[in-house]
Order: structure tokens, then sequence, then C-alpha cells
């Protein structure tokens, strides 16, 4: 019996990504979703390098290289950008950020 | 029972306990640790699937830069444990059946194609023919990287001084203002 037959990884990787959509979905604290954000990132990457396994193809794994790249291009913007919204709200909790509504 | 199958069980388990606790801690400090250590057996499982390279550089990117940075705004912010007001118990209750409504779908559908995928040894692929041995080096993906995806690879450069100098205009421009 071998475990790791690809099904498993598509459960694992199905499994992380609602996870992180259910934080995104629960949490308030605008950290917390970015993070959550990098567990969604995490489990396509994942799924990536699994079929590129499957398929004995290299491509996958470049795919994963500049999905990490956006990923960190992304954050970096992002933190700054939260920085910002709580040097002036002093409040990141996104339910209170509804100033765009107008 | 197979040394890779264990392993495969042990990281699977960390890897769901650790990303359910980033949700479920109430401390951010917790949740990014427990992201970090995420990253980590991520990158298990990244190796046990033969991607050398990739696993290095998710220790690299992920658990070395992205989350200093992460940690870095945290510890900015001071932020207590206790000053999230928690969501309503509707929306709670709505997010967690739409959630697991979603990968319920997607398990019925894996359970009902369980027969047709294939279930291989670790060093083969699903198509039938061996990996090729240098599989998830350096040296195959730098190949791959610098001949056919090498206008990707100069776009993400561009992204990356766009997020940069972003970056560092969002950082800076409190400082300017205060000064005027």
């Amino acid at each position: 019996m071998n475990l790791i037959g690809f099904e498993n990884y598509l459960w694992l990787g199905s499994a992380l990504f609602c996870i992180g959509l259910l934080g995104v979905l629960v949490r308030r604290n605008v950290i917390i979703l970015l993070m959550c954000i990098e567990l969604m990132l995490n489990a396509s990457n994942l799924l990536l390098v699994v079929f590129a396994k499957m398929f004995g193809n290299m491509n996958g794994h470049i795919f994963v290289f500049f999905s990490m790249l956006v990923a960190a291009a992304e954050v970096s913007v992002g933190l700054a950008l939260i920085v910002l919204i709580y040097r002036k709200f002093r409040t990141i909790d996104s339910s209170f950020l509804d100033k765009l509504k107008g | 029972m197979d040394l890779t199958n264990i392993a495969f069980i042990a990281f699977s388990a960390i890897t769901l306990i650790c990303a359910l606790m980033v949700v479920l801690a109430r401390n951010p400090i917790y949740s990014v640790i427990f992201l970090i250590l995420t990253m980590f057996s991520l990158t298990g499982h990244y190796v046990l699937l033969h991607a050398q390279f990739i696993a290095i550089i998710n220790i690299i990117v992920y658990a070395g830069a992205i989350m200093v940075l992460f940690l870095f705004v945290l510890m900015l912010m001071n932020m207590n444990a206790n000053n999230e007001p928690n969501k309503s118990f509707l929306w709670k209750v709505l997010a967690g059946l739409v959630t697991s409504g979603m990968l319920m779908s997607i398990l019925l559908v894996y359970i009902k194609n369980m027969g047709d995928m294939p279930i291989v040894p670790t060093t083969n692929s699903a198509v039938g023919q061996a990996l090729p041995a240098d599989f998830g080096y350096i040296k195959p993906l730098g190949n791959l990287l610098f001949t056919e995806y090498v206008f990707p690879f100069e776009i993400a450069s561009i992204l990356f001084i766009a997020a940069m100098v972003g970056a560092v205009f969002l950082g800076s421009r409190e400082k300017s203002t205060n000064n005027q």
C-alpha cells in the first residue's frame, strides 16, 4: 500500500485551500487575511508541484517559482498599505475599513 | 508501512493542524508562528515530491523573508490579542457551510473518480515513464527558466521594481507630510 498516491495530495491541497478560504471569510484582522491568502497560494503551489511530478514535466515548478515571486511582491505592498492604514485609522479591523463605500 | 508514507502522513497532519491554528489562533503572533510551521511542513512535501529547488526557495522566500515581514509589521503595531471583535455567529456558520460544502464537493469528485487516479511508486510519474534523474534540480529548472520562460522572468523583475518603489513610497509618505 502506497499512500503517496496523487489523490491524497489533491485532498491535502483542497483542504488547505478551504482552510485559507475559511480564514478569509471568518477573520477580521487584515494581517490574518493576508496570511490566509498566503495559505491559499501555498495550496495551489503544492498542487502545481504535484501535477508537475504527475506528468513528469518541470513547467509546473516554473509556475510555482513565479507564484512565489508574485506573493512576495503582493505581501510587501500589502503590508506597507496595512501600516499606512494603521497609522491613519488606528485599527486594522476590516469591518471598520469601509470608507470606499462612500 | 513505508518510511515515505509515514513522512507523508506526518507532514500532512502538521500542515493541516497548523493551517487550522493560523485561522483559529486569537493572537496574531501565534498565527504567524503556525504559518511558519505550515511552510516548513509544505517544504517537507516538496522534498517528497522531488522538487528540491522549490523546497529550498520555499524556506528562503516564505519562511525566511515573507514571515519576517509579517512579524515586523505585527511588532510595529503592538496589538493586543483581544482587540479583535468576533464576527456574528450567523456569518461564521455561513462561512463554515460554504467552505465545508466546497471541500466536500471536491472530495466527492475525487472519491467518485478514485479508481481512475493512478497510484504509482514515488519514482515514476502517472503517465508511466520514469522521471528523469535530475527532476527538480536547479540545472534543468534554470535551463527552462532562461530559455522558454525568459520573457516572464524579465517581466517579474519589472513587477519587483514596481512593488519596491510602491512599498518605499507608501512607507515614506507619512514622514514627508509631517515635515511640511
